[in-house]
């Protein structure tokens, strides 16, 4: 076939790009080479666009043993427990297909733990779509969280956690991004690499199909009206053959003999191979005609450029092949060997006899193009920003509390993750919706090295972005993103350790986006110093823009902390009658990128809450102290809805009333006092014998604090602002999707 | 006593109850591989829950073909104690050791979430631990309980006893509540036939029911109700 222009174009490869390649292979691409270079170097598998940007995010600490680069980034947790984690989008095929691109996109992170030689103990969800009044939205959301409870029950991994929002911006391009954790035994990482000329490449999994042709190409690009033509290039998924494909994997992780291990995702066979290559400075050679098919006649090109899910390629010592089979075969899955490392360092495709692709496998991914595009700070910003002034509103404050836990993003979610399995495992403490983050249990029986006291550790996730909040300030809102994370796995009695993100902007050719980008990334670099928390890799999703332009500026974080004693942990309900309530942190005249002001007024509008991160960090350190002392009966943050929703919150949870009294914030409007989402701030409950204690701990950190109230009753009220039964506060927060 | 829990391809919960067992109740117990083909020595078979196959035709309908589901008839018509959990129990009313099929939940949704259960029969060799005038809390995580019979055959089973759990709400919904007395069987979560969470077959050695015990058998984990089923079975 001859290579036309038109032909380079629709493979989404520039002028100057082409010139590249001709000048790396000194002579024009068969079309399987256009089809490799085309996915290699798309944004979504070579990060073009953000790899400069991304050097400044802090990815050590002495706890990091993998950081980004890797299928997922490791921590130690100490006592030799190792944990991999990350978190990965699948937004575009789930705005064309949303049962199958939830599904796979949780097929595809769940692959990236357990190819690291990984258990998965747990996935999160971090997911937005438009508002709930449109049919397509609701479309979307019942088949994204169909697909996620498809994919992730029929695994048998818990979903513990995560986050739903909406807002007009996400409407035709949701967000799905998904998290998973995992614990690696005996301390023994699997890293993607190929190593030993002669040296098997083995193909194990399912066989290769028509499905998923392109996907990462179909990533990089914005969704159109006719995106929807585009659902060939979403994969099918299989959960059961991934069950299968899981054990096999992790059985083989243990054995010696295994060399490395990488899973076919985004870019299928291509990535896979020419990744495991180049980081070893090998070569490998591929035969195509031996690669397991399910369909017939399948050219070459779509064989490299297929995305068919539930597919790892493995490099093991020659003369094991059989011993790989074995393992496979036990799981009825295919096991073949379909090529070899070589010492030339070149990546060559065969097809039989014939070669198909012949390319040094560093010209794939390190010499992809780097770009630093124009930046701008947008237009939007400054009126954004501006003040504003708000006419009163015609409801009266109980009103306005209790549509704003009826507002979707604060309401209960439990519809959605009750068809979630979270407690397969038997590992959850605390299952969605009871606590800031969810949080596992690492049981001693099975790792065998606990704590040297004997207590048991457990893990707490939470995933967070205020999208609303990184549109109206770009920086601050990064800074938050981190901080509030951090501030959701303290809730539970957490020290946050590292991090991953998912950060989902728009098209990185229009300057203000790329503004956007910096500046977010500038905000997440700042928290992580300040809190000390690393970030050990993730993903970078850009193009997520529709005709009516692109998303809020959404750098999801995922966040992982530790538990030393398990038996710690609590949740944010209030506990018994006469406990008191204490506020840690300081309610501020700010009402600016509310959900308050959204939902009441619909407005988008003002400066998002300021964020003092050295006072973050106090706060934070402050809780854990209150932790270690056994003192927390419960403890939640104040984030949408502010300080009133959370109250009414722990009051809801814990199925009893609270009486407060809010007197520092006296003099600000009760609009700002009730619903400003002001940072840094958590309420804390403890016994009235243990007061003394937790206000040493707290005057020590010489941080702000009140003491609100006591629990108490049946109503929640605040002041003289709010008085509310618990029964008609309950009614308004269940949500019935 | 010894135990062995089958571990299909697509399982999930097995692992979950190999842990109950053994690290909870210190019993005796080892996996068996669906193409094993001997349980001799064993005393009671878990089947656990899971997607066996993916649950693709219809749940259980492909594990119930199993080599090792041979032997599990041979042993249950024997008199050998089965207890299926989930998708154990579909697979048991696939392979005609329990009556009944089931249908989707009434919602279509799959449900994960804690029910209370009512003990039917206390005289079984699952439940004798039960103290009397207990309801239990333990979770369902399925999408296809919603259990089925026809006339007939229900009335044959209320009239044998067989119906062992049923999904039931008990009227006072306070935390930590332990002994609570009464209850009325207005919660039924998947549209079940008569609320039926659980049966046992004639002889009373073989049992199915789609609440999970193995997920409440440890206090960190918000109860131990589950506990007292396998107990109920270690004390024989």
């Amino acid at each position: 076939m001859e290579i036309t222009k038109q032909i380079v174009a629709e493979h989404g490869i520039t002028e100057e790009e082409y010139g590249k390649i001709l000048n790396i292979l000194k002579r024009t691409p068969t079309i399987t080479e256009l089809g490799i270079f085309s996915v290699m170097w798309s944004e979504h598998c070579s990060y073009k666009s953000s790899r400069s940007t991304l050097k400044m995010l802090p990815t050590k600490s002495e706890r990091v043993l993998v950081g980004p680069g890797e299928n997922a980034g490791v921590v130690d947790i100490g006592d030799g427990i190792w944990i991999a984690f990350k978190i990965e989008s699948h937004n575009h095929p789930s705005a064309v297909e949303p049962y199958q691109g939830a599904a796979t996109g949780v097929g595809g992170i769940l692959r990236d733990i357990f190819t690291m030689g990984a258990r998965p103990i747990a996935i999160l969800d971090s997911l937005r779509f438009g508002k709930m009044d449109s049919s397509q939205s609701r479309r979307l959301l019942s088949g994204v969280v169909s697909g996620i409870a498809g994919y992730g029950n029929c695994m048998g991994i818990p979903t513990i956690g995560g986050e739903i929002c909406f807002d007009a911006v996400y409407e035709k391009n949701p967000l799905v991004n998904v998290m998973s954790l995992g614990i690696i035994s005996d301390n023994k990482i699997v890293k993607a690499c190929a190593t030993g000329e002669g040296n098997p490449i083995i193909y194990v999994g399912s066989a290769t199909g028509r499905d998923g042709i392109k996907g990462a190409s179909f990533a990089s690009r914005e969704l159109t009206e006719s995106s929807y033509e585009d659902r060939p290039a979403v994969q099918v998924g299989d959960p059961f053959t991934e069950k299968l494909l899981l054990e096999a994997c992790l059985e083989l992780a243990k054995q010696d003999y295994l060399i490395g291990m990488q899973d076919m995702g985004a870019a299928g066979l291509t990535c896979s191979t020419c990744e495991m290559a180049s980081k070893s400075n090998v070569g490998i050679e591929i035969d195509l005609s031996l690669v397991p098919k399910r369909a017939q006649g399948m050219t070459p090109y779509e064989l490299m450029l297929s995305e068919s899910q539930e597919r790892m390629l493995v490099c093991v010592k020659k003369g094991y092949e059989k011993e790989v089979e074995k393992i496979f075969a036990k799981w009825d899955l295919h096991s073949v060997v379909i090529g070899r490392v070589t010492s030339d360092g070149i990546f060559r495709v065969m097809d039989g006899q014939k070669i198909v692709s012949e390319i040094p496998a560093k010209a794939l991914t390190d010499d992809a193009p780097i770009y630093q595009h124009p930046e701008k700070e947008p237009e939007y910003l400054k009126e954004a920003q501006a003040a504003f002034s708000l006419q009163p509103s015609a409801f009266s404050l109980n009103e306005i509390l209790l549509k704003l836990l009826a507002s979707p993003v604060i309401a209960n979610k439990a519809w959605i993750y009750e068809q979630y399995d979270h407690m397969v495992r038997t590992n959850t403490i605390l299952c969605p919706g009871k606590g800031d983050a969810g949080v596992v249990y690492i049981k001693n029986a099975e790792y065998g090295k606990g704590n040297t006291e004997g207590t048991e550790k457990a893990i707490a996730m939470s995933t967070d972005c205020n999208g609303r909040y990184c549109y109206l300030d770009p920086y601050m809102g990064g800074m938050i993103a981190v901080a509030e994370a951090a501030r959701n796995v303290v809730c539970v009695g957490a020290k946050p350790l590292a991090l991953t993100n998912c950060l989902n902007f728009g098209s990185p050719m229009d300057p203000e986006v790329m503004w956007q980008f910096r500046r977010v990334v500038e905000g997440i670099s700042k928290a992580c110093q300040a809190l000390d928390v690393p970030v050990t890799g993730g993903n970078v999703s850009f193009y997520n823009e529709t005709e009516a332009g692109p998303i809020y500026p959404t750098p999801v974080i995922g966040m992982v902390g530790v538990i030393e004693d398990a038996s710690n942990v609590t949740d944010m309900g209030f506990k018994d009658e006469g406990d008191v309530i204490i506020l840690l942190g300081e309610s501020r005249d700010e009402i600016g990128g509310s959900e308050y002001l959204k939902i009441i007024h619909g407005m988008i509008a003002g400066k998002p809450p300021l964020l003092d991160i050295e006072r973050e960090q106090k706060i934070q350190q402050a809780v854990l102290e209150a932790f270690e002392a056994k003192i927390v009966k419960s403890a939640h943050d104040c984030a949408e809805g502010g300080l009133s929703v959370t109250l009414a919150e722990c009051c809801l949870q814990g199925k009893i009333g609270a009486k407060c009294s809010c007197q520092s914030a006296i003099n600000m409007s009760p609009i700002s006092l009730l619903f400003g989402e002001s940072q840094s701030r958590i309420v804390v409950s403890v016994s009235s014998a243990n007061l003394e204690q937790l206000r040493q701990i707290i005057v020590q950190a010489g941080i702000p604090y009140e003491v609100l109230g006591v629990v108490n009753g049946d109503e929640l009220i605040i002041n003289e602002l709010i008085q509310l039964p618990l029964k008609e506060m309950e009614t308004a927060y269940q949500w019935q999707g | 006593m010894k135990w062995a829990v089958i571990v299909f391809p697509g399982s999930n919960c097995d692992h979950d109850c190999y842990y109950i067992l053994k690290d909870v109740l210190g019993q005796d117990v080892c996996y068996k591989w669906h193409k094993d083909t001997s349980l001799s020595g064993i005393d009671c078979v878990v089947l656990p829950g899971g997607f066996s196959y993916g649950d693709y035709l219809r749940c259980g309908a492909i594990a119930r073909f199993s080599p090792i589901m041979n032997e599990v008839i041979k042993f249950a018509n024997n008199g050998g104690i089965v207890i299926g959990i989930c998708n154990g129990f579909q697979i048991l009313l696939e392979a005609g050791l329990l009556p009944g099929a089931m249908l989707r939940n009434e919602s279509l949704r799959f449900i994960c979430k804690d029910v209370y259960l009512s003990i039917e029969n206390r005289e079984t060799i699952f439940t004798r631990c039960v103290k009397t005038e207990r309801v239990l809390r333990m979770p369902i995580a399925h999408a296809e309980g919603n259990y089925f019979v026809d006339s007939e055959t229900l009335s044959n089973l209320q009239k044998n006893n067989q119906i062992v759990f049923r999904y039931c709400r008990p009227e006072r919904d306070e935390r930590d509540e332990r002994d609570v007395v009464s209850f009325t069987y207005t919660d039924n979560p998947n549209g079940s036939i008569d609320s039926i969470a659980g049966i046992c077959n004639k002889n009373g050695n073989v049992l199915g029911m789609m609440p999970h015990p193995e997920r409440a058998a440890e206090q960190i984990l918000g109860g131990v109700d589950g506990k007292l089923i396998f107990e109920s079975v270690i004390r024989q």
